[in-house]
């Protein structure tokens, strides 16, 4: 997997991958697209980038440890539900404000959970593969 | 304060009660069964005049269920002992034990069980219940295997937890029938609307039978005690608190709370008044035969749940009374006498009652404490356990109870004479100690946060027994709440020369006798071997042997480690499974050929093909993978043009992925790029990749057929944008209608990853967890 078309390949698609997965994230809710989809593409693109190039290299370009991308993803997931039980109903429902025309609710903040989640596990089972 | 916050507050004590004890000091987290004791004494006005307090939660209204938690005369009384008796545990526990990194831990799982105890208690919806019951289970667990280093700790924390578990799974398949049958799974609503119409058949008894066996694994009742007297091996404050005054009552609440409506159906009087009555003897047996002053005490505990268990079973107003009474008594006086054999354990060393005598020169605050418990065990004047002796009496004499049972009552209030001349006469007036030497000389009262609490259970003993009115009202309500008609009640500790007195004096005549020849007896009684090699403790250990087995043997049958073994079997299951279903039921649709055109619907389908072919006939690897990879883009490009783009981009997503990932993992593995596989094995895989195949094509040409039912689809198209200000349904079902659903999801796939981590480093023996490798997956390399 060390081909040289690979490597400088890779290099090319992970700032792309990211970029396209934090769009697909973004615009997820009215377009195709959403945190599950983003993840996977961010994962996509670590990966290519990782597997020609090694663990060391993947710590480098990850500014945060894998488990604690899980861990981030899950309490961002759980903490968009409050919100509901804060306004006195049942729990994960959501609570919307219009910022400028622009509807914002607290499922983002939900859809940013299973993003990072996703885009987690998929690097702890990559980092594990690679230290083999 | 409402009862939901009283009971949220005890569960959130827990973590401050672990931060508490570990960085300030145990003693401080005594204040927190001391303020919930307020909190609850404050209701007791209102419950005295038989007014409840009542509250509900929605938890799941879907199903019916809700957190109701309801205050009456019965709860109260239970939520008093477990703070009350709570404060005085907490304050012992935190000079008993020693003060290690296990303390912390230990005040938390205290914590945890006393919440659980009194949600189960104040609970008024049978699931709620339950879950607090199993919660004290678990907690229970946590603290009888306080040592886990300890076999013995670890086989009795076990133990206690299958039994009263397994009881509790009966439990509730009784419960959910008992519910299904009412309508409702409100405790109260239960009890009051349909207490008289119980059905009296078989599924009266199949419920009974379920609830009952809940109730008696967690109070112990024969054949399933022997966990109780193994639970000895927790440290003597968990002992005093869990199984003399708390936990193992909650079986006999429970069948109190709900005698008013059980004890229509027709077994209840027979099967509680047996059960109870050869609890009684065989704990009364059990207790004269031991020497342990805990494990003694454990089984006179056992006596006295068989006592509650068979009042509960006499249907009469003066049974319900003596019943709480004795409730109360009992509590008072085991609590103290634990906390007061481990005042013993503590200072001598040993709780062997063979050797112990003459403590009183060296302790006289403990002898005081101890002689005051041992009176109202014994049950004399002038001590609240006369009393509750005396309505005992009274309520067997007004029921009209046979023969035998009258005779199992007084053979078990004699044990209890003796077992109270153990302790307070023998092991502090006896003759002198054997303990000698360097061990009698330090022999001294323990520190006050040791004796305060016994003291104040002593003394009240004795205070409920020269002032009965103190309690009444609050008995009275209990009362009430157990017989399910208003009960009168009026205490008092003398009435005169009768029937109850004279059984009192021939009960205290005969434990005196047993007392004065109590070693010649107890050497008879230890002969019975057989009681050791054939009781139930054996038979536990025989019957997990037993599962183990059976376990091993289907693992073997099932597990064979062979994935390609499980691919076969999963798949081929599947396949004629469904197929035969499909067939015999006539569910097979074939499809009308219809072209619309010649255009990518028929291309598409042609590329499929082409490219499973290129993966049946790949020789390597890299070949096949890429074939696979080239199927999921094909399927991933009908989802696009079938309306399905975010199905579409995650299948493109998973198989750029997965071809990338499997042709990185194939480079560093030693595959063989042939196949090893025999013809035949060859044959028999492709016979259940063709019926795979069949059933999806059955499945799916069914599936068209179908009218396609619009309904949810509608729903969702109508009310995405108005309720969830978004347009892609797929995403709002996701985030928003069934968050729920995705919610766990990524958490499965978190467990997956953290599943994952584990395998990895326990497969990777040499590189330790703390070091290295888990360094580098859980921080930043520098």
């Amino acid at each position: 997997m060390n081909s040289i078309i690979f490597r400088v390949g890779s290099s090319v698609i992970l700032p792309f991958a990211l970029l396209l997965s934090l769009f697909l994230l973004w615009r997820g809710h009215n377009e195709p697209g959403g945190g599950f989809i983003g993840g996977l593409v961010a994962a996509a693109g670590y990966a290519s980038y990782a597997l020609p190039r090694g663990h060391t290299a993947l710590r480098k370009v990850l500014p945060i440890s894998p488990m604690l991308l899980l861990a981030l993803g899950l309490s961002a997931a759980l903490a968009s539900g409050l919100a509901g039980l804060i306004g006195n109903a049942a729990y994960l429902t959501h609570a919307w404000i219009a910022i400028g025309g622009v509807a914002v609710g607290t499922t983002l903040l939900f859809d940013i959970g299973v993003y990072l989640t996703v885009l987690g596990a998929i690097l702890t089972f990559l980092s594990l593969f690679l230290e083999q | 304060m409402t009862l939901s916050s009283l009971i949220f507050l005890s569960f959130l004590s827990t973590p401050i009660a672990y931060l508490v004890a570990r960085y300030w000091s145990p003693t401080i987290v005594a204040l927190v069964p001391a303020l919930l004791f307020l909190g609850f004494a404050y209701h007791i006005p209102v419950v005295t005049q038989l007014d409840v307090v009542v509250q509900h939660v929605h938890w799941i209204p879907s199903l019916g269920i809700s957190l109701s938690f309801r205050l009456d005369g019965l709860s109260l009384i239970f939520a008093l002992l477990i703070t009350g008796i709570g404060t005085a545990i907490f304050l012992y526990a935190s000079a008993y034990l020693p003060s290690n990194w296990r303390t912390p831990r230990f005040f938390a799982s205290l914590t945890v069980f006393m919440a659980s105890m009194l949600g189960a208690v104040i609970s008024d919806d049978l699931f709620g219940l339950l879950v607090f019951w199993e919660l004290t289970s678990l907690s229970s667990f946590m603290l009888i295997g306080y040592d886990p280093s300890q076999a013995k700790s670890r086989r009795s924390a076990q133990q206690g937890l299958l039994i009263t578990v397994a009881g509790g799974l009966a439990m509730l398949a009784g419960m959910v029938l008992l519910g299904n049958l009412a309508g409702t799974y409100r405790i109260s609503e239960i009890l009051t609307t349909h207490a008289g119409d119980m059905p009296t058949g078989p599924a009266g008894t199949a419920i009974l039978i379920l609830i009952a066996l809940g109730a008696f694994s967690k109070s112990a009742q024969f054949p399933l005690h022997s966990w109780l007297a193994n639970a000895m091996v927790a440290p003597t404050p968990v002992s005093a608190y869990l199984h003399s005054a708390t936990m193992v009552k909650l079986g006999v609440y429970l069948m109190a709370r709900l005698s008013p409506v059980l004890s229509d159906i027709e077994l209840w009087t027979p099967l509680l008044m047996s059960v109870g009555s050869i609890t009684m003897l065989s704990g009364a047996f059990l207790a004269l035969r031991e020497t342990d002053l805990k494990r003694i005490l454990a089984y006179t505990t056992i006596v006295s749940l068989g006592t509650l268990i068979t009042l509960i079973g006499v249907d009469h107003p003066a049974a319900a009374t003596a019943m709480v009474v004795f409730l109360v008594v009992h509590a008072l006086y085991k609590a103290c006498l634990f906390m007061i054999a481990g005042i013993i354990d503590h200072s001598t060393g040993t709780r062997d009652s063979s050797v112990l005598g003459g403590l009183a020169r060296a302790m006289p605050i403990t002898a005081t404490i101890a002689c005051i418990a041992s009176l109202s065990m014994a049950g004399l004047p002038p001590l609240f356990g006369f009393i509750g002796k005396e309505l005992i009496y009274e309520a067997a004499l007004s029921a009209q109870v046979s023969y035998i049972t009258f005779a199992v009552l007084i053979v078990a209030n004699a044990c209890m004479v003796v077992v109270a001349g153990v302790i307070a006469l023998r092991c502090f007036f006896g003759r002198s100690s054997d303990v000698s030497g360097r061990a009698a000389l330090r022999l001294h009262d323990p520190s006050i946060r040791m004796w305060i609490g016994p003291l104040v259970l002593a003394v009240l003993g004795l205070a409920f027994g020269l002032m009965p009115q103190w309690i009444q009202g609050l008995l009275a309500a209990s009362a009430t709440s157990v017989q399910g008609d208003t009960v009168a009640l009026h205490l008092s500790l003398w009435h005169g020369i009768s029937p109850m007195l004279v059984l009192s004096v021939v009960t205290l005549i005969i434990g005196f006798l047993i007392y004065l020849f109590w070693g010649r007896i107890q050497h008879r009684l230890k002969s019975f071997a057989f009681i050791d090699e054939k009781g139930p403790d054996v038979l536990y250990d025989r019957a997990l042997d037993a599962l183990a087995k059976l376990s091993n043997w289907q693992t073997g049958l099932i597990q064979t480690g062979s994935l390609r073994h499980y691919m076969a079997m999963s798949v081929g299951i599947v396949a004629t499974t469904t197929l035969i279903t499909m067939i015999v039921n006539d569910a097979l649709v074939l499809p009308t050929l219809h072209t619309n055109g010649m255009g990518i619907d028929f291309v598409l389908p042609l590329l499929l093909i082409a490219s499973t072919i290129m993966v049946l006939r790949s020789r390597g690897f890299v070949q096949g993978i890429i074939s696979v990879g080239a199927v999921g883009f094909g399927v991933a490009v009908v989802f696009l043009l079938g309306g399905a783009p975010d199905l579409a981009f995650t299948q493109f997503s998973v198989e750029a992925l997965s071809v990338v990932i499997l042709l990185a993992v194939i480079g560093h593995m030693p595959f063989r790029a042939i196949d090893p596989r025999p013809t035949r094995q060859r044959g028999r895989d492709a016979l259940i990749g063709l019926m795979f195949g069949l059933m999806f094509i059955a499945v799916m040409f069914t599936v068209v057929a179908l009218p396609f039912n619009e309904s949810l689809s509608d729903f969702f198209r109508e009310s995405s944008y108005p309720l969830a200000h978004g347009r892609n349904l797929v995403n709002v079902i996701l985030v928003d209608f069934r968050a729920l659903d995705t919610l766990g999801e990524i958490t499965v796939l978190a467990l997956a990853a953290l599943a994952a981590v584990a395998v990895f480093f326990s497969s990777n023996k040499q590189h330790d967890p703390n070091s290295g490798h888990a360094r580098a997956l859980s921080r930043k390399e520098p």
